[in-house]
């Protein structure tokens, strides 16, 4: 491996590595996030329930939904630390690629994602009566490949919609039209493995997310140096 | 005005109200409206269509409107790109002034579409791949009006909208596919897209009517735009030089 890829792959994990330990050492915000996703299954419970069977099929959407929420907040959360003791602008005097900041943030934002993901979804399988258990071989791929679309494009949105006022709701107003297909193949997919859908179980649901994180992504790398040029 | 004033020449040279257009731009603004009217005219004249009758007539401008709708968010998308390899500032006026007309144009296609749609198929929206990627494709460009609106530091708006605009324009085809099959899984009806050939001429005629006043809007908004572009330089030099400009 080249010198300067292996620097900046060390880049990528220092900054993720970063993001983590700062969460890690005040828990505040991740249980702060999962309570929120409690609450938010259950209003989405009383809101669609109480009969059994409406939940179960509306369990899927209310899932991600969540998940996406969950993130939002996530995201802003891990921008405002940067900014607020200007690390942001330290962070960018170090030499090298500005864009391995961007895959740092990703990994970051995944280690959280995927860890409140692993309260979130027993949670909903409980509440919801969904197998979670006997489906989690096909469903731990689709949660992996949509929570990666959904925190890439989050962590690029935030990039710019947390250095600006009214960021609370800038970030949903331009993440969340550009979460639609992510939200149509990921919900799609874990209905189908959850509670079964004949006609839709033909169709290779990881192969399509996994299509859309590679857009996604790519595009998001490309163009994030761009984001934090200043 | 001093010699190495920032004032631009054609802001020192201009007579009257900067905001209103020159010769040029006026003539062909009061073209673009003649040719709009005649258009309508045409189209309110022709004969009604044996199963919808005058209601068909809504999608003489309906039709166009989305046309030219696509086509701002496509000059947005190529002005975007031109302002991130340049960093032009006129990049940048362009974008803006294309992605409000669009957006606007955006709009009215999907309230005409509505209204449209609710005698024709009994109900006012239906999830089909192209009005939901037109819907999308308007919630995005309002996020970017946004945008553009909350970031004052003009350098910072004009680089993110630039970002946000081609990032939008990447995902529309992608929302589109994904509808299409997300629909087609159930057996959804697909809506009817033909148009009978009568109409041809009075969709081109209008094609052409709306986008001369869509281009007129948005020179017409570039305009403003160099104007405020040039206040903010004269502002900007009188705050370094003291005010004696």
């Amino acid at each position: 491996m080249s010198r300067r890829r292996a620097g900046e792959i060390t880049r990528i994990l220092a900054v993720a590595r970063k993001d983590v330990l700062v969460e890690a050492r005040s828990r505040a915000n991740f249980a702060a996030v999962v309570a929120f996703s409690a609450l938010v299954l259950v209003l989405f419970g009383f809101a669609l329930g109480p009969d059994e069977a409406a939940l179960t099929q509306a369990a899927a959407g209310v899932l991600w939904i969540t998940v996406i929420f969950s993130s939002v907040l996530a995201f802003q959360r891990a921008y405002l630390l940067e900014l607020e003791d200007g690390a942001l602008d330290a962070l960018l005097l170090y030499a090298g690629d500005r864009r391995s900041i961007f895959f740092g943030k990703v990994l970051g934002g995944l280690a959280f994602v995927f860890a409140v993901e692993i309260v979130v979804v027993p949670m909903a399988g409980v509440l919801y009566g969904l197998p979670v258990l006997s489906a989690l071989g096909r469903l731990l791929p689709l949660l992996a490949l949509g929570t990666v679309g959904i925190v890439a494009l989050g962590t690029f949105y935030a990039g710019m919609a947390s250095r600006v006022r009214a960021r609370e709701v800038l970030l949903p107003l331009l993440l969340f039209p550009m979460l639609a297909p992510l939200v149509i193949a990921a919900v799609k997919g874990t209905h189908v493995a959850l509670v079964g859908d004949p006609i839709a179980a033909g169709v290779n649901w990881v192969g399509l997310l996994a299509g859309f994180d590679a857009i996604f992504l790519a595009a998001a790398y490309l163009l994030f140096g761009a984001v934090v040029e200043d | 005005m001093r010699s190495d004033s920032v004032v631009p020449e054609w802001v020192a040279r201009a007579r009257g109200s900067l905001l209103r257009p020159g010769p040029a731009l006026a003539v062909f603004g009061a073209a673009a409206v003649a040719l709009f009217a005649w258009a309508q005219r045409y189209g309110l004249q022709t004969l009604p269509a044996r199963d919808m009758g005058h209601l068909q007539k809504i999608l003489y401008v309906h039709v166009p409107s989305a046309w030219i709708a696509f086509l701002s968010f496509f000059v947005v998308l190529v002005a975007a790109v031109w302002y991130l390899a340049s960093r032009a500032d006129a990049a940048d006026r362009l974008a803006a002034s294309a992605a409000e007309v669009g957006t606007l144009l955006n709009g009215l296609v999907l309230v005409q579409g509505m209204i449209w749609a609710k005698p024709t198929w009994g109900v006012w929206w239906t999830w089909d791949p192209r009005l939901t990627s037109t819907l999308l494709l308007f919630l995005i460009f309002v996020g970017y009006l946004a945008l553009r609106a909350l970031v004052d530091d003009r350098e910072r708006r004009a680089r993110w909208s630039a970002l946000v605009g081609i990032m939008g324009a990447l995902v529309v085809p992608v929302v589109y596919m994904s509808v299409r099959w997300w629909r087609t899984l159930h057996q959804v009806q697909s809506t009817p897209s033909t148009m009978d050939p009568a109409y041809a001429t009075g969709l081109r005629l209008n094609a052409l009517a709306v986008l001369f006043v869509a281009a007129y809007l948005v020179l017409l908004r570039r305009r403003v735009g160099r104007v405020e572009a040039a206040v903010e330089a004269i502002e900007e030099e009188r705050a370094l030089r003291g005010v004696e400009a």
